[in-house]
């Protein structure tokens, strides 16, 4: 019975949303207040049917109904609650219900919070927004109906895919539809703005706050999948430039740009046009990583159950949407009138350096992970392209980023003074030299590893360097330039967290490619084995049967000089029900470095076990930087002039003489 | 020229859409016909302890016959069980069984409480057999023709409908050929 209704919910959403997409969009045309106004229950009532939606399935989750398709494929009756909730989103049916809870959220949100917004804009971008609920409920009823019962029912379930059950990767979709669905938002505003036919200052700062959300949502999603990459998958490697991996980078590479745009248009009314296009290809972009994933026409380690038929419905949603939205830019964007004028040294042309870097990187990760789709397509043979291709295309594109992104903020807006900007930073270029210098001593090489050391340190030193000058330390007193630290907006900070905390990432991403250390060993117990100055003694396996699954649990003592530093428990488990093995490294770090250890295989007809040990040096610091750039962005995003209302748009109508007669 | 500039987005776009949508043909995943017509997998299975015969390639040539998959623990097989045994009561077509990924003893006391309408049983532990045959999930039902060929396949508990549709006509048919 709650299934079904949940089922009805979701019909009742798509009607809700046709409503929602239609007379919003007809009223803000005839100016018609009442038609417009639609959208504001609308999207009020969108969100409380597919919570009700949501709330169905996730209740046969819990409750372990089997007469539910989705529940028999993806969950049994002993998994540990924690996966039975996150189960509902851990395959393609229920992540799509979530993908339009989201949508949904978003939606709602507009129309609370939106009441400084001109009312034709917001019944346009609610409707928009409608549109794309439309799409993909039509996509969930139609291919992808997580409430289908199956009669008679099985006793038990089919078990979610172990490697999903994890703490890590079970947070790791709602961060990432979160960023997707939230740029869906830029996206909408960027419509609903060509519909207009006007992209101001205010514009960009209703956008803003939304795609700033968007964004570190997405890092925190990307930072999520990476750091369960890295001690799921049993050898330490975090990122593959996986075509899954890369459709969910392309958004995030592109959201960055269109962050960096926007502050254009908001602060000097310029590149709008460019800006409006960044928005769309952000959007389809997210489109695209839904639609890869799940075509089947990219292969990859973690691509869902995949259905022609239901990629070929996306690709549909993805002509019209995408199709439609560059349409309407291609007859619309031409009439946008051009903002101010800037000299090519200034704050503007770092930001548009930025953007063409930016969306040069975009390109090229794009054409690396549809290029074997191209040449298949053209008959030119089968390819993979992997990681030496982006590691020599992506990488020397992010040296010049990074080498503009400390010396832009230092530049001021119109016409900037590069001598100047250079002069100020000149404490950061010691930084970074020296930096270099002890990579050089204590490890010697190679080239690539040292540029990547300068980059992170140019990247952190500079960006405090920025902020140095900016409140004015060691010029005023201390006092002042605290009291200057905590007057400085909000958005400010935000910068200068997540700048900083790329050249914290880029410095952890340097250090494990280039000097990680490997051992791998069949050991008995008693064996110590010894790695980057640490000694490991295996003391012997713990057998034991968990919930849903069967463990052996291997016990290591770490020591570094004969000193005991602690107990490592690396766990190798195999689930009888999906009869699969998985990994769990034990990993200890010290904030700098990690040891890292992973249980192999029993080496059949001994005590013996294959156990791999690894030293990663600096990688706790990618996690720091990600996590730092989440926090950046939310602290840019509670920027105060988000909130209030933009002073641009505000009317200038004289007050009334005389009070009307009621 | 510079409205060129506006349209290339959209031209760029319809380019990769086309590639997309020609990167469907790729890929055909058309498993369930693979075997459809072709001879049935060499194989040899063992017989459940205290039953006569296992179930082996041989066994399925000379006759039109149906290979049922079924599992003690496979709650649909119990649903289509009824269908099977009037299968070969009622229309006499000798119904071969492998048992899937079954513990023996388990297996023998589901036919005693739910009748044993199979002319001869494989024991197919390890579910390796199986995988030969193309078994996706239990229950599954395969018809041989007399040439031991398989013909046509049917996947989950066999209904009403897919023996009056599907199966008897086919049967029929090669009963005759």
């Amino acid at each position: 019975m709650i299934p079904e209704l949940g089922h009805y919910a979701l019909v009742l959403a798509l009607f809700v949303a046709i409503l929602q997409s239609t007379l919003p969009m007809a009223g803000a045309a005839t100016r018609n207040i009442v038609w417009m106004e639609v959208a504001k229950p609308a999207a009020y009532a969108q969100l409380l049917l597919i919570f009700i939606a949501y709330l169905a399935l996730t209740w046969a989750y819990v409750v372990s109904d089997f007469s539910v398709q989705n529940v028999v494929n993806n969950s049994h009756s002993l998994k540990p609650m924690l996966y039975k909730v996150s189960g509902v989103w851990g395959n393609h049916e229920g992540s799509m219900l979530l993908w339009v809870a989201m949508l949904a959220l978003f939606g709602a949100a507009v129309a609370w919070s939106g009441s400084n917004l001109p009312p034709t804009l917001k019944a346009r971008v609610l409707s928009v927004q409608g549109m794309i609920s439309i799409g993909f409920l039509l996509f969930i009823l139609v291919t992808s109906n997580p409430f289908v019962r199956v009669d008679p029912a099985p006793l038990d379930g089919h078990d979610l895919n172990p490697l999903l059950q994890d703490p890590g990767l079970a947070f790791h979709p709602p961060f990432l539809y979160l960023g997707y669905v939230g740029f869906s938002m830029a996206f909408s505003f960027a419509v609903a703005a060509l519909i207009e036919g006007r992209v101001d200052p205010a514009w960009a700062r209703w956008v803003r706050p939304w795609t700033l959300l968007a964004w570190s949502s997405l890092t925190m999603g990307i930072a999520m999948g990476s750091w369960w990459a890295y001690y799921e998958l049993g050898w330490g490697g975090w990122w593959y430039w996986d075509p899954v991996e890369n459709a969910s980078f392309m958004p995030w590479i592109a959201g960055t740009a269109l962050l960096h745009s926007a502050i254009v248009v908001e602060k000097r009314d310029a590149l709008k046009t460019w800006t409006i296009l960044l928005a769309i290809v952000t959007f389809s972009l997210s489109l695209m990583g839904t639609f890869l994933v799940r075509s089947g026409i990219l292969t990859s380690v973690h691509a869902f159950a995949v259905d022609p038929a239901r990629g070929s419905f996306i690709l549909v949603l993805l002509l019209i949407a995408t199709g439609g939205s560059l349409l309407l830019y291609s007859l619309r964007a031409p009439s946008l009138k051009a903002g101010g004028v800037f000299a090519p040294v200034s704050r503007e042309g770092s930001l548009v350096l930025n953007n063409l870097l930016l969306s040069t990187a975009t390109a090229t990760v794009f054409i690396g992970t549809l290029y074997p789709l191209f040449l298949d397509v053209l008959d030119l043979g089968k390819v993979s392209v992997g990681a030496p291709f982006f590691n020599s295309t992506f990488v020397p594109l992010m040296i010049p980023m990074i080498a503009v992104m400390v010396v832009g903020p230092l530049m001021a807006w119109k016409r900037g003074d590069l001598p100047g900007a250079l002069k100020r930073l000149w404490w950061a270029a010691l930084a970074t030299m020296a930096a270099v210098l002890y990579t050089v001593w204590t490890q010697g090489g190679p080239v690539l590893a040292l540029a990547g050391i300068a980059m992170a340190a140019w990247a952190f030193f500079g960006t405090i360097a920025e902020f140095a000058e900016r409140i004015r330390l060691f010029r005023v007193p201390l006092k002042d330039s605290l009291s200057r630290a905590a007057n400085l907006p909000r958005s400010a900070w935000g910068m200068t967290i997540t700048h900083a905390a790329l050249g914290i990432a880029i410095a952890g991403m340097t250090g494990s490619s280039a000097w990680q250390s490997e051992v791998v060993k069949a050991v008995l117990p008693g064996d110590t084995v010894a790695i980057a100055g640490y000694e490991l003694r295996f003391e012997g396996v713990r057998k034991a049967q968990i919930d849903n699954f069967e463990s052996d649990t291997g016990i290591f003592t770490l020591m570094r000089d004969g000193r005991v530093l602690g107990t490592l428990t690396p766990e190798r488990r195999f689930y009888p029900v999906s009869r699969m093995p998985t990994t769990e490294a034990a990993i200890h770090t010290t904030w700098v470095s990690d040891v890292y250890v992973a249980m192999g295989d029993p080496v059949e007809g001994s005590q013996q076990w294959t156990v791999r040990y690894y030293h990663h040096p600096l990688v706790p610091w990618i996690w720091i930087g990600s996590i730092l750039l989440v926090i950046g962005g939310l602290v840019s995003m509670s920027d105060r002039r988000f909130r209030i209302g933009a002073p641009e748009r505000r009317r200038t109508t004289a007050k009334p003489a005389m009070q009307p007669a009621e | 020229m510079r409205r060129f500039y506006f349209i290339l987005p959209l031209l760029i776009f319809l380019g990769v859409g086309v590639a997309f949508l020609r990167g469907f043909d790729r890929n055909p995943r058309d498993i369930p016909s693979a075997l459809i017509d072709k001879p049935v997998p060499e194989f040899n299975l063992p017989a459940l302890p205290g039953f006569k015969e296992g179930l082996s390639s041989a066994d399925l040539k000379g006759d039109v016959q149906l290979v049922n998959v079924f599992a003690s623990w496979c709650v649909p097989c119990k649903v289509e069980h009824p269908i099977v045994a009037r299968l070969a009561k009622e229309h006499g077509i000798p119904v071969r069984a492998i048992n899937h990924k079954d513990k023996p003893q388990d297996a023998i006391a589901w036919l005693q409480r739910n009748g044993d309408p199979y002319r001869s049983i494989g024991v197919d532990a390890d579910g390796r057999a199986s995988i030969e045959w193309g078994v996706y999930g239990v229950p599954e039902t395969f018809l041989v023709d007399r040439n031991g060929r398989i013909r046509y396949k049917h996947v989950g508990p066999l209904t009403p409908e897919a023996v009056q549709e599907q199966i008897l006509p086919m049967v029929k048919e090669l009963r005759k050929g």
